[in-house]
């Protein structure tokens, strides 16, 4: 079964257009990745996804229910939490503190959150900098308090957004078993992703954007074959 | 991963453990105990009228601090609440009102403006935001200066009565009753703000002030609880101002509304330490501190002269520490705690 469901999304912002009838699923468990150059309208879809943004036409469906232009609260209560691109973690808090903040959601109660945060903390290996203020972290460690704060919300989908660029190898590979540990967890992951060789291996199926729209799906050993997709990267054969 | 990083991030700034709750407990009691002796050991009329004003503008700074301390919604239209607080009061007490009934009145009221005026200005963000408040605050100035029932430019003048505490009214030769209830209200001001920082509501409106977008991604609801710091700073602020209005038995735009009230609200807050409980009455003692002694050292209003201080202080604060007066001595204490 789904458990979001994209279905004929537009977003235009003035004469441009964002995002132009995009249509595609999720399914429950699964790892799906959202690829295409800068300027492609992931994070558009992004943000219509998560409630930050509404289409302009289009609908969106989570868990067998219609949500179109829902808020970032009411995606966050029925399960769907994202990261930022560019890192935005609550800098004059504790990485503790982050992570309470995000736990608050599902547990009103100081010391429940603070539970939830610590469990979460020792899942990302986050303890270590746990009673460090965030605004300090390096840009590797912010990466790994969004991740956390996504997953302290409680989430059954995660959304990722680039949250692999600019890791060294090795970090790349840690966060790369964190996303494994959590599909083990149940949780689905729709990530929008660079770096071809780790988003290969990864995921179970791709999505690929360009001017906005959608220009191919499949297995990733589908998308990376299909020539229009190689034409959008590479450009067309002369 | 791990060793590196974390030599990088501990350059940034030192584990700092969150003080334990006994001694955060020990240390609040430790300072109403200090401000409980204050009028006790400073025994003359100056030191009462300095405390007396230091409290009163104490209590409006920490209303201040509330939303623009901790929230990050910077308002320059304070006096409102104040001028909202002192004219009620004047309003009911100038008609056979108990003065608490009806300072207990304003809170309410100033509550409801708040929301009023909240509603449409917390779409706005940063400067846009503070621009707005000066906005309103300008505006409400005009209209009460302009309405007869509320004296116009002249002011309300309030009827003076047999001292006592039902009356809120005591003795000009000793004003320690004075000092105690604003002590008290202060008290009851610490409970209320602390009680609201310390669960949900805290943790929710830090993070508002940090990152609002990441806030609400994370299922803070943004406008709401933008909303409650707001009310709660507005009725913290109302109440000095009803408290002020019992004091100086005399209310006009200027003094309970004008735009450099408001400046001195947010002034005190960040010169003692914005974000920071204690931050707001430090930097309101300093002020009226200032203030004072100017005025005795240059005679007469005394106002240029302090008035430029002010502008040395917040100069020197931004330069050297902009954390206020409190993050100060922090660094200091933590400084000195390194070097054995």
């Amino acid at each position: 079964m789904s458990l979001l469901r994209v279905d004929g999304l537009s977003r235009r912002f003035g004469g441009l257009r964002a995002n132009q009838d995009i249509s595609f699923a999720v399914a429950e468990g699964s790892v799906v990745g959202l690829i295409g150059p800068n300027g492609a309208g992931k994070s558009t879809l992004f943000a219509m996804i998560a409630g930050a943004d509404r289409p302009t036409s289009g609908h969106l469906h989570f868990a067998g229910r219609e949500v179109t232009g829902w808020s970032a609260r009411e995606a966050v209560r029925a399960g769907v939490a994202r990261t930022f691109q560019l890192m935005r973690v609550f800098g004059s808090m504790s990485v503790l503190d982050n992570l309470v903040v995000a736990a608050h959601v599902r547990y009103p109660g100081r010391r429940a959150a603070t539970n939830r945060a610590e469990h979460v903390a020792r899942q990302l290996g986050l303890v270590e900098v746990a009673d460090l203020p965030a605004a300090g972290l390096t840009a590797v460690w912010k990466k790994r308090l969004e991740m956390g704060r996504a997953l302290a919300t409680g989430p059954r989908l995660l959304l990722l957004d680039e949250v692999l660029s600019g890791l060294t190898p090795t970090e790349a590979n840690e966060a790369v078993e964190v996303v494994r540990g959590l599909r083990r967890d149940g949780i689905t992951v729709l990530m929008v992703e660079h770096v071809m060789e780790v988003i290969m291996p990864l995921c179970d199926r791709l999505v690929v954007l360009h001017h906005g729209e959608k220009l191919s799906e499949g297995t990733p050993a589908e998308v990376v074959s299909d020539p229009d997709v190689v034409e959008a990267y590479l450009g067309s054969p002369l | 991963m791990s060793v590196p990083v974390l030599e990088r991030l501990t350059r940034v700034g030192p584990p700092r453990p969150p003080p334990r709750r006994s001694t955060r407990w020990l240390a609040t009691a430790v300072v109403f105990a200090a401000l409980a002796a204050y009028p006790l050991v400073l025994g003359d009329s100056n030191a009462q009228d300095i405390g007396i004003q230091a409290l009163t503008f104490g209590i409006a700074a920490t209303g201040w601090n509330v939303l623009g301390g901790y929230t990050g919604q910077i308002s320059f239209g304070h006096a409102l609440y104040f001028g909202t607080g002192a004219y009620t009061t004047a309003m009911l007490v100038r008609h056979d009102w108990s003065p608490w009934l009806a300072i207990a009145l304003s809170l309410p009221v100033a509550a409801t403006v708040a929301v009023v005026i909240g509603y449409p200005t917390f779409r706005l963000r940063h400067h846009y935001y503070s621009i707005a408040t000066i906005a309103v605050a300008e505006i409400v100035l005009l209209l009460v200066t302009t309405t007869a029932a509320l004296g116009q430019a002249s002011g309300l003048e309030l009827p003076i009565k047999e001292p006592s505490l039902a009356n809120l009214q005591f003795s000009l030769q000793d004003k320690r009753p004075y000092y105690y209830v604003a002590l008290a209200l202060f008290g009851l001001v610490a409970l209320a703000v602390m009680v609201f920082l310390r669960g949900r509501a805290g943790c929710y409106v830090r993070a508002i002030r940090d990152d609002q977008v990441a806030a609400a991604a994370v299922g803070v609801p943004v406008q709401r609880y933008k909303m409650y710091a707001a009310v709660l700073s507005a009725v913290t602020t109302a109440l000095a101002g009803g408290f002020y209005v019992m004091f100086v038995l005399f209310i006009d735009p200027p003094s309970g509304l004008g735009l450099d009230l408001s400046v001195s609200f947010t002034l005190m807050a960040v010169l003692g330490g914005a974000g920071r409980f204690w931050g707001p009455l430090l930097g309101a003692w300093v002020l009226v501190g200032v203030q004072f002694l100017t005025r005795q050292q240059f005679s007469g209003s005394g106002r240029s002269v302090d008035l430029l201080l002010y502008g040395a202080l917040i100069i020197t604060i931004a330069v050297v520490e902009p954390g206020g007066i409190i993050a100060l001595i922090e660094r200091v204490r933590r400084r000195i705690r390194r070097s054995p």
